[in-house]
């Protein structure tokens, strides 16, 4: 049906178009032409390959051979050669690291390696309002199985094996949280979601209910028959009401289908699930804090012991997981512990899905075994940092985790690791930092949010983090002194010592990490009173320099509080204690003549 | 709607939909149409999906095009909604980014129709859990 016989596809990422990715598509137009051939190749600009550490890249279609690093003046010969030869250009094929054979299949590349979809394998591929496409990608089989050929233990015994831990952030190990789950009796136990997802940056597990709902349904209801409960609970926050709509929709159709309710597939097993709505408070993260909210309570957490294994919701057994935790199950129990396992890191077994966010070029939701690098992820798959600008750090964890910087961009994420380095896996929230971005700042805006957050049971949490946050607001204003760092770590540990529920204990961690990792950035606000990278306003001052000012008056004219003064076609002046540093003149000048010190 | 009673029951349906006796698709073979999903994640929708999804449903009979169009969840291509996947008859899919009413169009006069690829177009750059062996 296409009159093109060949498609050459041309990246035209940022990465790859910085690098003439634009050149090369129009060399090889020119090229085509030249040769009487634009009527039977196509020449495509497309979007990020997320290969750009060896961009730019050309691929040529149907063939699927993939040419990496190629200069504009290199289209005469991919034309010459492949188009008309057919004979592909060896100098320009991928080099596989290791045998240094070049690879001319892209499939074969083990850079296509480096995202595996498990948690996200039907997102953005069924329908997640039709139960029958996802039964057609093996749906509810795994329940099937359970159902039918195993027991509780056996099935236990499988995630146990698989190495699975809990996506939450914790890490702790699904297997025995269910094992523990089992072996205390009740007459009723409960199976609940935590589809809580509070940390700012993070949507993991919104994409997931929102592309595949069905997965965490059967999860839960394997859930169920491993540790004997007959009741599940999704706690899903009111403000994913997409997430809410595809729940609703998958539970409906699972009943009609006899896949939710009474005597499952004919084997006696009942299994419901209902939907529980929070209110978007981010303490009811915490497992017990979100127990008493779905009893109706205020959500705050308790101490544990008893975990809610023992006593959860209205005081039975409860097995609390996470949604990407339980998007997972059904994989493993058809693909096998051993498949699972093999993926990974020696602690860390399987995949972990990120969103990445903030100042990188690809945002977006991706899937990478554990033990894959920050640095694939942030400048392979996440595409480098928007701007060109110079890459300063990954905040992980959210307000719970920590700031990991560029030395630490070549150790391999996994649970342990990451709290080495001084942060922790949390659920799965990227926020990349740029040159631009103030630590000082940042460390803030966390404790804003936990500020705000803190459900004040305790005083550690209440009281010791409005006082972190009191003292980062002074520092950002210049009235900070070097024994405030001091305080700030003496105080952020007794925080982290403290605190009844991990909301309170992990709260001090962006601003310990932070420290640790950018100290000079905070010496350089209290001793020097200066922001390196230029964010706090109070540490700013706008200077007109004498040598480019031509007295064009445009500043003194934008300037909203008239602190500019000067005559025509002399230099200006601003006055300090007038100026609001709202950078308006800065924006207005055409002389370069602003800048700020 | 028929419950699902044992195992052997839901392999059967499983059978019965990847075998194109889909509900949705009925007696039509989903192999000799064009499929096109739209990316229907919050961000997906943000970013002007439904008019996208609405558009196609709308042109594509419009045109006479045999078509299924289906939203489907966050592809991960954030960066690029709308995003929507083009399945041509015996081909691979091919998933375009940015896609807005005029590279819609676009999309259906060139790639739909003539098979012509446009710019926008979203790389795979994963690997499923079928293509992971133990």
């Amino acid at each position: 049906m296409s009159k093109y016989s060949m498609h050459l596809l041309v990246c035209g990422g940022t990465g790859c178009h910085s690098s003439e990715s634009d050149a090369i598509v129009c060399n090889l137009r020119d090229e085509l032409e030249a040769k009487g051939l634009t009527d039977n190749v196509q020449v495509i600009l497309t979007g990020c390959f997320g290969f750009c550490e060896k961009g730019p890249i050309v691929k040529v279609m149907p063939d699927n051979t993939f040419y990496v690093q190629v200069k504009p003046e290199d289209a005469q010969t991919i034309v010459e050669e492949h188009v008309i030869k057919g004979r592909k250009v060896t100098r320009l094929l991928y080099k596989d690291p290791v045998s240094k054979e070049p690879v001319s299949d892209s499939k074969h590349m083990g850079f296509f390696k480096k995202q595996l979809r498990i948690v996200l394998r039907n997102c953005g591929f069924i329908n997640p309002e039709n139960i029958d496409e996802y039964i057609a990608r093996d749906g509810y089989m795994a329940l099937g199985k359970v159902l039918s050929e195993m027991t509780p233990e056996d099935t236990i015994k499988v995630i146990k094996d698989s190495g699975q831990r809990g996506r939450g952030g914790a890490g702790f190990p699904t297997g025995l949280k269910w094992e523990l789950a089992r072996k205390n009796q009740s007459d009723e136990k409960y199976v609940v979601c935590n589809a809580d997802e509070g940390d700012p940056g993070a949507f993991m597990d919104r994409s997931v209910l929102e592309g595949d709902p069905h997965s965490v349904l059967e999860a839960m209801a394997i859930c169920g028959y491993s540790i004997g409960a007959s009741n599940g609970l999704i706690y899903v926050r009111a403000e994913y009401p997409l997430a809410i709509h595809r729940l609703q929709v998958a539970i409906k159709q699972a009943r009609e289908y006899g896949l939710l309710g009474n005597n499952i597939m004919g084997t006696g097993f009942n299994f419901d699930i209902n939907l529980r709505f929070g209110a978007g408070a981010f303490v009811c993260g915490e497992e017990t804090a979100l127990i008493h909210s779905m009893e109706g309570l205020r959500g705050e957490p308790t101490v544990k012991p008893p975990f809610p294994a023992e006593s959860g919701f209205r005081s039975k057994p409860t097995n609390v997981n996470n949604v990407e935790t339980l998007a997972a199950i059904p994989v493993i129990i058809l693909k096998g512990a051993k498949w699972y396992s093999s993926i990974g890191t020696e602690k860390s077994k399987g995949t972990k899905v990120f969103a990445l966010a903030g100042k990188i070029n690809n945002v977006g939701l991706i899937e990478v075994p554990m033990g894959t690098t920050l640095r694939e992820v942030v400048f392979e798959i996440g595409g480098g940092i928007r701007n060109g600008k110079k890459f300063k750090g990954v905040q992980t964890g959210g307000p719970s985790g920590g700031c990991l910087s560029e030395k630490h961009l070549d150790i391999p994420i996994d649970y342990d690791n990451l709290i080495a380095a001084g942060s922790i896996m949390g659920s799965g929230g990227m926020i990349i930092l740029d040159e631009d971005d103030c630590m000082v700042s940042m460390a803030k805006f966390y404790l804003d949010f936990t500020v705000e957050e803190s459900c004040g049971k305790c005083a550690p949490c209440r009281i010791g983090n409005k006082r972190l946050n009191e003292l980062l607001g002074q520092i950002c204003e210049g009235k900070g002194t070097i024994e405030d760092l001091d305080r700030l770590k003496n105080m952020s540990n007794v925080i982290k010592d403290t605190a009844l529920c991990g909301l309170g204990q992990t709260s001090p961690n962006p601003v310990l990490s932070m420290m640790e990792n950018y100290r000079e950035e905070f010496v350089a606000h209290v001793v020097d009173k200066k922001c390196p990278a230029g964010h706090c306003r109070s540490l700013m001052e706008y200077v007109i320099n004498p040598d480019n000012c031509v007295g064009c008056t445009a500043c003194a004219r934008v300037c909203p509080v008239g602190a500019i003064k000067g005559e025509r076609k002399e230099t200006h002046k601003i006055d300090p204690s007038i100026c609001i540093k709202c950078g308006s003149c800065k924006e207005k000048c055409k002389f370069d003549a602003i800048f700020i010190r | 709607m028929s419950k699902i009673t044992s195992l052997a029951d839901l392999k059967k349906k499983r059978e019965e939909i990847k075998t194109g006796l889909d509900i949705r698709i009925k007696a039509m073979d989903p192999e000799s149409v064009v499929q096109v999903k739209v990316a229907m994640a919050t961000c997906g929708i943000a970013s002007g999906a439904k008019a996208v999804m609405e558009f196609f449903l709308e042109q594509l009979e419009r045109r006479n095009i045999a078509a299924i169009v289906t939203q489907t969840g966050c592809m991960g291509y954030c960066y690029a909604e709308p995003t929507i996947e083009v399945k041509l008859p015996g081909q691979e899919p091919v998933v375009f980014g940015y896609v807005d009413l005029k590279r819609a169009d676009q999309i259906i006069e060139k790639y739909i129709k003539t098979g012509e690829l446009v710019d926008g177009i979203i790389p795979v750059n994963y690997q499923s859990i079928d293509d992971k062996k133990e």
